[in-house]
């Protein structure tokens, strides 16, 4: 066959819903025989931070948005109905019923099918966050240029 | 109709009978024909579009009740 078509992926949000939709995608596309990236930038870094220890930042806004910003795979709340975690809890009940994986699963998935993972290095910047908080499995820590070379060529591209 | 490898997809939703097909072709010979039994009906439009996209031969869809049972022929590479 000729050469892999390409997508790429912008995940800004750090919903759990938002990021089952991109990770949906991702893994369809790559189960279609797709290069897939995905970036994750802003609020979509929760997505790949770890779900163990805390985030070390310097400085007390930093600290104290750290602090209420979390992320961890596990703990992302729903963009719609969270209601303090009940309403996520009873997604995630709905999302077992059809056997349907969550976001954690869906990493895994994703890596397995060579989904490629690139962290926004200006948002870790500025919220002052290690690179030791988030997950292995993120590939590179890059920034706009390499979406511009990756989205370029890419046929499907979205911000999620 | 005759498969040669067959993969269970029973109470699976989009995207997971694609990705376990995916996967199951991966590993399968070319000319080999492989049966997807799934109930998501989303399969029925969606096998068709995927082999388009995969280069894949799409043979059939056989209903039994609920039950698809989906038929794909891998492509000589």
């Amino acid at each position: 066959m000729a050469e892999k078509e390409k997508m790429t992926l912008i995940l800004f949000s750090g919903e759990m819903d938002k990021a089952l939709a991109a990770f949906n995608i991702a893994v369809g596309g790559a189960s279609s025989g797709m290069d897939v990236t995905i970036f994750f930038t802003f609020w979509g870094l929760n997505v790949i931070k770890k779900n163990e220890g805390s985030i070390k930042s310097k400085g007390i806004m930093r600290n104290m948005l750290n602090f209420m910003n979390r992320g961890g795979a596990k703990r992302l709340p729903l963009s719609k109905f969270h209601m303090m975690g009940v309403g996520k809890a009873m997604m995630q009940r709905l999302m077992k019923d059809i056997n349907f994986p969550q976001v954690d699963e869906l990493i895994k998935l994703a890596k397995e099918l060579d989904v490629k993972f690139i962290a926004c290095t200006t948002t870790i910047g500025m919220m002052g966050i290690t690179k030791d908080a988030f997950i292995p499995e993120v590939d590179s820590f890059a920034g706009v240029a390499t979406y511009i070379a990756e989205a370029s060529k890419s046929k499907i591209s979205l911000f999620i | 109709m005759k498969a040669d490898v067959t993969v269970d997809c029973l109470g699976l939703y989009c995207p997971m009978p694609i990705v376990h097909t995916a996967k199951k072709i991966k590993e399968m010979q070319p000319g080999q024909v492989l049966e997807v039994v799934a109930d998501d009906e989303g399969i029925k439009v969606d096998m068709p579009n995927w082999a388009k996209m995969t280069g894949n031969e799409f043979l059939g869809i056989e209903e039994e009740g609920k039950k698809l049972h989906v038929f794909v022929k891998k492509a000589q590479s």
